[in-house]
């Protein structure tokens, strides 16, 4: 029969909060950031299992380390944030209540639970103005912290945090947030040569400031593509959606594929 | 069992467990769950009363070779009053579906309200839009919910129509008050004065009409249930109050401006001046 050993509770918060840490460390990075239009969320993320994802309407979630355990937190939030707007209204759901709620339910799992969340999640809600904008970033022992500007989570991310921190500015327009948010995603930790990461190797999307109601976007294919070339001149994302059917959540740049659309020489880029 | 009564805000603490439970997809099995006193149909009523309500009346929908159009009147009635003049009938469900709603206005906007939300929470969780036919379940389980309101005289009969993205096609859907769901051909009609206005789309409606003539078969219809129908309202001129009309194809719902509207409903009434029944 083994003896039950006394630990301190400041060894045993330390032990969870180191064990925590290691696992999201793993990861790769997601970085959330300003631009002028909106808040941008990119993410190295070649799969289809998402790490950023709608809440309602000017409200997205992104989320680094276990997937089970961020899904579930997506899933509730989603669940918070609808019924909140079907039983008082639309306007009255906000990322601090959904921040507030995540945050709690990240402390009593840190400190009631043998294994705490390893997971760091933002949650951000686009403003009418850059100034109204949020951007809430909730660590696994449920801290939170409300972030200006720019969130790096997940990964080794100093390098990434130091890149961002140097070139982000406000106001910028999408393409050039985009392509130094890849260029934080890509920095090497080690100092080195940084990667290149390819546009399939993303997974980005944006809160779109003028939009009406549902404001959450998700930017593939050659929209993304010529988003982060440097020489195109596409510097933001359409303000319409797409003529094709589907899903309207998706902006990709590609044209209409039906015939009526053909000797339309605008498609879908525009840089207003 | 405990039930915690309001949604939990900010305050209230961390998430309670049925928001953390894995599973459904569902925002009104959700709700069941942890605020039943927000469904509509989960709210007991004394046995043996009926109570007078505003009843919305007529909605039409007619496929057209893209797709479908939907409209409806404006009108509420309760008893022989006029409870509103302006009422909108018709709702975008989500992108590729509306509503119509005919019955007891209270319960059918708010079951609408609860419907809208139900496709849309799915849409986020599940990262896909809902299949038409199980849009068209979904509704119908809803107002199978509301099977016991409806036994005290406070039914809701929606119409649902969409575009099914699979087919590439647009369809109707017609529901009973138990809840039954039946896809419905070519055109359909609901309401007080459906029966006028099913008769009038069987004679002017064809396979293969134009998008704007479909939209001119749906208004005229309107206007002859209006004509036959004291509770379906007509096209009023002054107050400038004209159909709820929504075109749905593959680029997704649209309905159409009070602009449009005007111009198309008074071609319809200067055609029918000296010719009352529109013959034709």
């Amino acid at each position: 029969m083994s003896m039950p050993f006394y630990v301190s509770p400041e060894q045993l918060m330390k032990d969870k909060a180191d064990y925590a840490r290691k696992g999201i460390a793993r990861g790769r990075s997601v970085v959330v950031l300003q631009y002028d239009r909106g808040i941008v969320f990119v993410a190295e993320n070649p799969q289809s299992l998402r790490k950023i994802s709608e809440i309602y309407d000017r409200i997205a979630f992104a989320a680094v380390g276990m997937y089970y355990e961020f899904e579930n937190l997506r899933v509730a939030g989603i669940r918070y944030a609808d019924l909140r707007g079907y039983s008082y209204d639309r306007s009255d759901v906000s990322a601090r209540g959904l921040a507030n709620a995540y945050a709690q339910t990240l402390g009593t799992v840190f400190t009631q639970e043998p294994k705490p969340y390893e997971i760091e999640i933002c949650v951000a809600e686009v403003g009418a103005t850059p100034e109204r904008d949020q951007i809430f970033r909730l660590t696994y022992d449920g801290s939170v912290a409300d972030q200006h500007g720019f969130v790096v989570m997940g990964g080794s991310n100093q390098a990434a945090e130091e890149r961002l921190k140097a070139g982000w500015q406000e106001g910028m327009p999408l393409a050039d947030a985009l392509i130094l948010a890849v260029a934080a995603l890509a920095a090497d930790p080690a100092g080195g040569e940084p990667r290149t990461l390819s546009p399939d190797q993303l997974e980005v999307a944006v809160l779109d400031r003028n939009r009406p109601r549902r404001t959450f976007r998700r930017i593939v294919g050659p929209l993304l593509a010529d988003l982060l070339n440097v020489d195109s001149p596409t510097s933001h994302a359409p303000e319409f959606d797409e003529d094709v059917p589907g899903h309207h959540d998706t902006l990709s740049g590609q044209p209409a594929a039906h015939p009526d659309h053909d000797d339309d020489g605008n498609q879908g880029e525009d840089s207003r | 069992m405990n039930r915690s009564t309001p949604p939990p805000d900010g305050r209230a603490g961390s998430l309670p467990a049925a928001y953390l439970r894995p599973g459904s997809a569902s925002f009104t099995e959700f709700v069941a769950g942890v605020a039943p006193e927000l469904l509509p149909g989960r709210r007991p009523l004394p046995a043996g009363m009926s109570l007078e309500a505003p009843h919305g009346t007529t909605i039409v929908a007619a496929e057209f070779a893209g797709g479908v159009v939907v409209a409806g009147d404006r009108r509420a009635t309760m008893g022989n009053l006029i409870a509103n003049r302006d009422m909108e009938k018709v709702y975008a469900a989500d992108e590729y579906s509306v509503v119509g709603i005919a019955g007891t206005a209270g319960i059918a906007v708010e079951l609408v309200k609860l419907y809208q939300v139900e496709l849309e929470h799915y849409e986020k969780i599940e990262g896909t839009i809902m299949s038409l036919e199980g849009k068209a379940n979904r509704l119908a389980s809803m107002i199978r919910g509301n099977l016991g309101l409806a036994m005290q005289g406070l039914t809701v009969v929606p119409m649902f129509a969409g575009f099914d993205l699979d087919e590439r096609r647009g369809r109707i859907f017609s529901y009973d008050v138990t809840g039954g769901c039946y896809p419905e051909r070519d055109h359909h009609s609901i309401g007080s004065g459906s029966l006028f206005a099913r008769g009038s789309l069987k004679k002017v409606w064809r396979p293969g009409l134009s998008e704007a003539d479909t939209v001119r078969a749906c208004l005229e219809a309107l206007y002859d249930a209006a004509d036959d129908d004291s509770a379906t309202g007509g096209p009023d001129l002054g107050r400038r109050i004209w159909p709820t009309l929504a075109v749905l194809d593959e680029t997704g719902v649209r309905f159409l401006s009070d602009d449009d509207l005007a111009v198309r409903v008074e071609a319809i009434v200067a055609d029918r001046f000296g010719n009352p029944g529109g013959a034709r």
